[in-house]
């Protein structure tokens, strides 16, 4: 599996070379990668159906106890299939649907890594390996959704959507962390029958909690919904793949992955049936109000997704063969529709359905795909949604309690439903050509309409020998949920049940809404529905994230406001407040005694240094404050002499004299010193430098009354002429002992060097006006600088 | 003695903060001699003052004769002393073309990376490349 | 406007001693106070006060090298003797020692920690002088050439 897994990151990184080679038909030839790994997973259903699973272990990062560990089960073996053969088939349409654009490669790179992405987390058993997956996909996505990138509208969505499932990701990980503490493993294969010890831990509220909020935000349950219709500002294809197959199917496969650990309490079944059958019925009306096809399809996806979670939450043994049923119904038909809402708008310049009609004749293959998969939206007989349909409404029925409520709300949403999918699949095709349209109406390449037909005559296949599947993937997909098996048995025909009969009202319904969509569009019914939950989350998404920004703006703006004087002295002020009061508070004060013998001519020397230091800090005259700067290095040097440092007193003196030279040369050209600050900034800093210094000179006492470990010291003293043959220890440790330090100190000595040679010989950069307020001495450098360029 | 050199290397850099923190660049130059000055005096205070012969062995001897001064500070010393010369030449220089650019020698002026007008979020957006 | 016949005169003869001054601070150094950094040092000090009395393009002249030359040289010296250890299947850096005994110098007993020195001592003056030149030649208006 980890090679299936790696191929297709592997492909993802070849496809630039092959779109390079092959142009647009390099979209055939990446498809059938996806169709080898799809291939591969689809052999082993024989033994998955028979109740086996497959694990394989690869060891990475052993000390962290994270193996790269991969789990096949019914459960993912589903989305596996899924990802993978819808994924060969998004992979040829978007070689069609982006055929002209310049950066179809670094298309599939995205779109490649995003389906190596899922089926990684489909497939992984250890915690972190899924959730590495799993923020993977959110990464991909959002280069997906925003690979318009030039477009503002693209790059909000993306952004969108990788802030809402980027940070449900973090909950997850909290979750996940916590679940793997108190189940005592990280595979998930390990702790699928430990349910009961999690669920009775004290965590299991928060583990619960954290991993819902991952969940919802991927799977777009409601009040996270919103940016999963914001969404379709992505290419078609990556539409039609997020939609059906991937992304937001990972909300729910990690719910289903987890129903056995989690799964079955009160709190699990109301959260999610309350979440999932409110986002279902909110969206599934929502979707009625748009024109755009696209639109209405995305909110259709959020139904469905609140659907499968409401089933999960049900949890009955009728509600995940339902389950199971629906993801596979519905991406077959939300990857078909998708696609063919690419092809209008590609042959027709618009997706909007007042201006779309008549198009059967001018797009005959397209209007095949789009009619089989829009009737299974709808759930007609005898199509794959209709048995979708159906079993939805057996797992209402076999409710004990609620049922009732269930059911009704399950109708109600279909009923939207039916209406999304007739209007969809069909007003585009039927009846006369609406408007003039900006384009001429043109079928699209194979390779667009072949996607949209396959996945029809899928659903038309799946809908009439539902016996091809529903023993074995679907059982087995299950049985991964369940923990147990059932049989699994689907057919059109059950006989005159309470299922039937709630889908003859249904379908009764549906078609009035359909009939009746353009008035009821607009009336105030559905005008109350969008204007509460149409904008609620996603504007205060916006209102927070425009908020947030401003908010840090002004913060920074006042913590940062470009005064350097101000960085340094919060910088000392940290450095007072946190050394300075660590010491207070660990009782560390110092006793300042004078110990040992103090010769006058050292007194008079500090008296010197200090006086000088005095003049330097007090003076305004630049010439004055570096003369007084001599004197105090000149003091420095005289003590380095008196305690036994002759090197470091040479190399003092003559610094100190070029250091003269250099600010006398420079200095001349600039202006003096303008102005003081006013009084109480200077009383501030002075007492924040005040207090530096009184720390340091603390810090220093005390470390004095300690002894000094002279091990190094004495090391190099000893072998200074036995082994480095040289009488002078501190050039001995210079050239020898420490002579690689030496060297880079001559290097960095050297850069110094050519960056003042380059400063200095920089061409002259044009002056800004502010030029007018400064001095004299401005306007002298400038005649000087002519002169010499 | 050790007591001295503390103070005599708390005041120099107290004093180099003050001045480090001042408007003018010029005297932030100047602060910065300053506290190189005063932290190679906190380093050489560290390792002990001791009135004595600097760490030479004598002709002859194989060990340096005790007591000498503690050799290791001087040579940290010593390459400090140096370094901070390449540094200030290099501030000076900084400071110098700062001034010859067109603006004043005040820090409060030197806003390159950090422009005075509030950054629209907005606007920043729209400006992106194609 | 630094003009001064008196420091003029005295240079003359103070730059030919501070730079003999400089070679014997740095060859001492291994044995007493001295070394690269100090010699550099003085010879920086030396060239300077040449070019305050006689200007930067008689220094230049003078000199004959660029400054940039006098750093790399320097920098190449340093390395070169890392390097010649690991000719002899030593560290990097590791110093090495030969005995040579000279008919009219005596013993002499050499070091390669003697041409480290004088890269050090090289760099130190170059950079010294690349930046006062540098700055000088941008900067005039302290010396009257």
């Amino acid at each position: 599996m980890l090679v299936a897994v790696l191929s297709i990151f592997v492909g993802a990184a070849l496809a630039p070379l092959l779109v390079r080679l092959l142009g647009r038909a390099a979209g055939w030839v990446l498809g059938l990668l996806p169709l080898g790994v799809f291939v591969y997973f689809a052999q082993t259903l024989p033994q998955i159906a028979h109740g086996e699973s497959l694990r394989q272990t690869y060891e990475w990062l052993p000390l962290l106890e994270t193996p790269l560990s991969f789990y096949l089960d019914g459960l993912s073996l589903l989305f596996a299939l899924l990802v993978t053969g819808i994924g060969a088939l998004i992979v040829v349409y978007a070689g069609g649907y982006l055929a002209h654009h310049h950066q179809l490669g670094r298309f599939y790179v995205q779109l490649l890594s995003f389906m190596g992405a899922m089926l990684g987390l489909v497939v992984a058993d250890n915690v972190f390996v899924f959730f590495i997956f799993f923020e993977l996909t959110s990464l991909t996505s959002y280069l997906l959704i925003g690979f318009y990138h030039t477009e503002e509208g693209s790059r909000r969505a993306a952004r969108k959507a990788l802030i809402v499932t980027g940070g449900g990701g973090l909950a997850l990980l909290g979750g996940l962390v916590l679940l793997g503490g108190v189940a005592g493993t990280w595979e998930f294969s390990r702790m699928l029958d430990l349910g009961a010890s999690v669920q009775g831990h004290p965590y299991y509220l928060a583990i619960f909690i954290l991993v819902c909020a991952g969940a919802f935000t991927k799977s777009a349950q409601f009040p996270f919904h919103f940016w999963l219709p914001a969404a379709m500002a992505g290419p078609t294809p990556v539409s039609a793949y997020l939609h059906s197959a991937t992304m937001v199917k990972a909300g729910v496969f990690l719910l289903a992955r987890l129903h056995p650990v989690l799964g079955g309490t009160a709190l699990w079944t109301g959260t999610l049936g309350l979440f999932g059958g409110f986002t279902m019925l909110m969206s599934a009306w929502l979707a009625l109000r748009y024109t755009d096809l696209k639109q209405i399809l995305a909110y259709t996806t959020v139904m469905v997704l609140g659907l499968l979670t409401m089933l999960l939450g049900i949890g009955t043994e009728a509600a995940i063969t339902a389950m199971v049923t629906f993801t596979v119904v519905h991406a077959l038909y939300k990857g078909g529709l998708f696609m063919m809402a690419g092809n209008i708008d590609h042959g027709t310049g618009t997706r909007d359905l007042l201006e779309l009609g008549g198009l059967w004749a001018a797009m005959p293959w397209t209007m095949a795909g789009g009619v089989a998969t829009g009737l299974s939206m709808a759930g007609i007989p005898p199509l794959f949604g209709f048995i979708g349909k159906e079993v939805t409404y057996e797992a209402a029925l076999h409710m004990h309690t609620w049922g009732l409520l269930v059911l009704v709300a399950s109708v109600l949403a279909n009923v939207a439903l039916v209406g999304a999918g007739l209007l969809v699949g069909l007003t585009p095709f039927i009846g006369e050509v609406k408007g003039a349209f900006t384009r001429d109406p043109h079928e699209a390449t194979p390779s667009m309409w072949v996607g949209p037909l396959i996945l029809g005559i899928g659903g038309l296949a799946f809908g009439l020998y539902p016996s091809s599947i529903d023993h074995t993937l679907l059982q087995a997909a299950q049985a991964g949920i369940l923990q147990e098996s059932h049989e699994v048995h689907l057919a059109l025909w059950h006989g005159i049940t309470p299922a039937f009969i709630a889908s003859l009202v249904t379908f009764a319904l549906g078609g009035v809404v359909y009939a009746f969509w353009q008035g009821l569009r607009v009336s105030a019914f559905m005008e109350g529905v969008g204007a509460v939950f149409g904008w609620g989350p996603g504007e205060v998404f916006e209102r927070g994230l425009y908020g947030g920004v401003h908010l840090s703006g002004a913060i920074t703006r006042r913590v940062q406001n470009g005064q350097f004087r101000w960085y340094l002295c919060a910088t000392f002020l940290s450095l007072l407040v946190l050394v300075g009061g660590g010491m207070l508070a660990g009782g560390g004060g110092a006793e300042f005694s004078f110990s040992g013998e103090i010769r006058y001519y050292e007194v008079a020397l500090a008296t010197l240094i200090l006086l000088s230091i005095a003049a330097a800090v007090r003076t305004h005259d630049r010439f004055v404050a570096i003369l007084a700067l001599s004197v105090g290095g000149y003091g420095v040097a005289l003590v380095y002499l008196l305690f036994g440092a002759p090197d470091l007193a040479m190399t003092q003196f003559a610094v100190e004299t070029l250091t003269l030279i250099l600010l006398v040369i420079v200095i001349v050209h600039l202006p003096g010193i303008q102005g003081d600050e006013s009084i109480g900034v200077r009383l501030r800093d002075g007492l924040v430098a005040a207090g530096c210094g009184a720390l340091l000179t603390t810090i220093m006492s005390v470390v004095i009354q300690t002894s000094l470990d002279l091990r190094v010291s004495d090391y190099l003293a000893q072998k200074s002429y036995t082994e480095a043959e040289g009488h002078n220890i501190v050039n001995v440790i210079l050239v020898d002992f420490r002579g690689l330090d030496t060297m880079g100190e001559i290097t960095v000595l050297a850069i110094a060097a050519i960056g003042v040679y380059v400063l200095m010989r920089m061409p002259r950069q044009k002056k800004p006006s502010l030029a007018a307020g400064t001095s004299v001495a401005a306007s002298r450098s400038d005649a000087a600088e002519t002169e010499t360029d | 003695m050790e007591q001295i050199t503390a103070i005599v290397s708390g005041a120099m850099i107290a004093g180099s903060f003050y001045l480090l923190m001042r408007r003018s660049l010029l005297r932030f130059v100047i602060g910065l001699i300053l506290l190189s000055n005063g932290v190679n005096l906190l380093i050489f205070t560290m390792g002990r003052l001791i009135r004595t012969q600097p760490p030479i062995i004598p002709e002859g001897a194989k060990v340096p004769p005790e007591p000498f001064a503690n050799p290791l500070p001087q040579a940290l010393i010593l390459t400090a002393i140096v370094i901070s010369f390449g540094l200030l030449a290099f501030t000076l220089v900084l400071v110098y073309r700062h001034f010859a650019a067109g603006t004043s020698i005040e820090s409060d002026d030197v806003r390159a990376s950090e422009p005075t007008e509030p950054l629209d979020v907005d606007d920043q957006a729209r400006r992106l490349p194609a | 406007m630094f003009y001064s016949l008196i420091l003029r005169v005295a240079a003359r003869v103070l730059v030919p001693l501070l730079l003999l001054f400089s070679l014997f601070m740095l060859l001492r150094g291994h044995n007493l106070p001295g070394g690269g950094f100090v010699g550099g040092l003085v010879a920086a000090s030396a060239f300077v006060l040449y070019v305050l009395t006689a200007g930067v393009h008689e220094s230049r002249r003078v000199l004959r090298v660029e400054p940039h030359t006098l750093l790399g040289v320097g920098l190449a010296l340093a390395y070169g003797t890392g390097v010649l250890a690991l000719l002899f299947g030593k560290p990097f850096l590791t110093s090495l020692w030969v005995d040579l005994h000279l008919p009219v110098l005596g013993d002499l007993h050499l070091g390669s920690t003697l041409p480290f020195d004088i890269g050090v001592m090289l760099v130190v003056v170059g950079t010294a002088l690349l930046m006062v030149f540098s700055v000088e030649d941008r900067l005039p208006g302290l010396v009257e050439e």
